[in-house]
């Protein structure tokens, strides 16, 4: 066949029998179409990449060093009260940093925490669930016993007390939690891979002599990645959670870096009369977990099954 | 049913056992007690003698042998700070989580389930729409932040309850509030689910038809059907809320066992913090064989497989 008659062909591209026309747009392609159509994905996708970006370009936004200490200028107030310095749009705390600018630096903080910890949990909690899943039996049953003894441990007693004995800091949590919150991950990949197991084309994989790491990255995974993207965006919000309660416990990250549990914690003595610097940090707080598990709501309900067209 | 209790119950006590071994070693592997029993100046030989005395010199297992025997005795040792053994000072600290977790229970229960049961009724409606809205925005307030703003607001400006301690019960609005509001979203929601199943069953069909009134048919047929899973869930949500206690206990100032875990853990009191750690693990066992075995005594299917 020569190319002037293969590009007159009917199944060419757009043709009447193209078989992508015949399908409709691909699955991605009509997984893409509801996001976009979904409120929850779109606004809490877009405040999410807002904050992405402000904790990016913080050295190019931040209007002052977030680390400059200035005790002229001990907690000036935000804009919108008296005696506001227009310099200091958020104010200054109490050793006269300027607020807005440690709070775009904080958003690096809760972010590379809460995404670090999510691929953390999730390779330990996805291996320990995927392996369950798949060879069940005896292997299942080890597993199990492991993932009932992760639930019986109060994460926050727990996360307490190994950072307090390796000492704080930002690795210190990201592995502390990471190692902690891999629960979620197995459970729901454990039930997700005997479903996809059980199907014709992985027998028909296995019965081709298909290796069992290759039926697992190839059969598997693309099968429960939706699950995965699910649980990772609440174990995010989740991990940015309790990040602050521990620097807020002064176990976690610690000062001077700007994290906003630890900003908290720091107000709290000025509580009576400034309520307002534990006030910003935790609003910061409230929006970016919000916008995490609102992406993660509208995820789950536009690649749930039963959504399907 | 008994078959499936007693495999149920085996596997807490290994569970059990396993966390033992974790509140052990988790908090043993990270520095020398002897050290931190002497004290940072102490000599070497000040630190030998210690290390004698209490036993350390020994093997690691038979260190745990015995204290795990001490423990189920309910001797956990002597605490570096307090004069009260850890025993005593967990005995006056737990009533004060209990009492908390508790009162965060009942109240989640108590705003849970009626507003489950409406949103089921009305699905989709503006007070459906509405509980779910507040259960979403709700889960992202960090607890000890939501707690610190209850105080600005209730303690500090309206002046309607103190804003630390735990010696009344009016001590306990706040924290309860606090801590009762993140458990209210996963009950409201199971209830709302249960309910909206429940009340499709041909039972409730032949209720209404047989001429009952509404109100029996949806307390009497639905509701006490809808509402056991929950019950399971509230066991577990009791659990999570001794965790939590740890937060909100050292927000509000209240001595409960959470704040001396706090306290504890910030002083090294290695002692306190394994004896804490083993037990509020073992309530959770607890609590999580006590939900399997309720949510198995209501599904038959669960005690086959």
């Amino acid at each position: 066949m020569t190319d002037a008659t293969a590009s007159r062909s009917i199944d060419t591209p757009g043709g009447p029998l193209d078989p992508a026309r015949a399908l409709g747009p691909s699955p991605t392609a009509r997984f893409f179409r509801r996001m976009r159509g979904h409120t929850s994905v779109m606004f809490g996708g877009s405040v999410l990449l807002l904050i992405i970006a402000v904790a990016v370009f913080a050295p190019l936004i931040a209007p002052h060093d977030p680390y400059e200490q200035d005790l002229f200028k001990r907690l000036l107030p935000p804009f919108w009260m008296e005696g506001a310095n227009p310099a200091h749009l958020l104010g200054t705390d109490n050793l006269g940093r300027d607020y807005l600018s440690r709070l775009i630096y904080g958003a690096q903080i809760s972010l590379m925490i809460g995404i670090c910890t999510a691929v953390l949990s999730g390779i330990i909690g996805t291996a320990l669930g995927v392996t369950a899943g798949y060879f069940g039996g005896k292997v299942d049953a080890v597993i199990t016993f492991i993932i009932t003894t992760r639930l019986s441990m109060p994460i926050v007693l727990v996360a307490l007390a190994i950072v307090a004995l390796v000492g704080g800091s930002l690795e210190a949590v990201i592995l502390v939690l990471g190692l902690l919150l891999w629960d979620r991950y197995a459970v729901v990949m454990r039930s997700a891979t005997q479903q996809a197991r059980s199907m014709d084309y992985v027998s028909a994989a296995r019965a081709i002599g298909c290796p069992t790491w290759r039926i697992v990255l190839s059969e598997i995974m693309p099968n429960v990645i939706n699950n995965l993207i699910v649980i990772a965006t609440f174990e995010i919000a989740h991990a940015i959670l309790l990040e602050a309660a521990l620097s807020f416990l002064g176990l976690g990250v610690q000062p001077p870096a700007p994290s906003w549990g630890l900003m908290i914690a720091e107000g709290k003595e000025f509580l009576l009369f400034d309520p307002w610097v534990i006030t910003i940090p935790g609003i910061a707080l409230s929006i970016l977990v919000l916008a995490v598990n609102m992406l993660g709501d509208g995820i789950r309900d536009v690649s749930a099954p039963e959504n399907r067209s | 049913m008994l078959n499936f209790a007693l495999r149920r119950l085996l596997l807490a006590c290994l569970v059990a056992l396993t966390v033992s071994v974790i509140a052990f070693f988790l908090v043993r592997v990270s520095g020398d007690m002897a050290i931190a029993l002497a004290g940072e100046s102490a000599s070497a030989e000040d630190i030998a003698e210690i290390r004698e005395a209490y036993g350390l010199d020994r093997p690691i297992i038979v260190q745990y042998a015995d204290w795990l025997g001490k423990a189920l005795q309910g001797d956990f040792g002597e605490s570096l700070f307090f004069p009260e053994t850890v025993w005593e000072l967990v005995a006056t600290r737990l009533p004060v989580t209990l009492r908390l977790a508790m009162a965060g229970l009942v109240l989640s229960l108590l705003i849970g389930v009626p507003f489950g049961v409406i949103a089921a009724l009305r699905p989709n409606s503006w007070i459906d729409r509405l509980a779910m809205t507040i259960a979403v925005a709700g889960q992202a307030i960090p607890s000890f932040w939501m707690g610190l703003m209850l105080m600005v607001l209730f303690g500090l400006f309206l002046r309607w309850t103190p804003i630390s301690g735990d010696d009344t019960w009016v001590h306990f609005i706040l924290p309860a509030v606090t801590l009762g509001y993140y458990s209210t979203p996963p009950i409201m929601r199971l209830t709302r689910s249960g309910m909206l199943e429940v009340l499709q069953a041909d039972y409730i069909r032949t209720a209404y038809a047989k001429g009952l009134r509404p109100m029996p048919v949806l307390f009497k047929h639905a509701l006490r059907n809808a509402v056991i899973p929950v019950v399971a869930l509230a066991s577990v949500q009791f659990g999570h809320m001794l965790s939590g206690a740890i937060v909100i206990e050292s927000v509000f100032a209240m001595q409960g066992i959470g704040y001396l875990a706090w306290e504890s853990i910030l002083r090294k009191d290695i002692a306190v913090i394994q004896a804490i750690l083993l037990i509020v693990c073992l309530f959770y066992v607890f609590l999580t064989v006590l939900s399997d075995l309720l949510n198995a005594w209501l599904d038959p299917r669960i005690r086959v497989n």
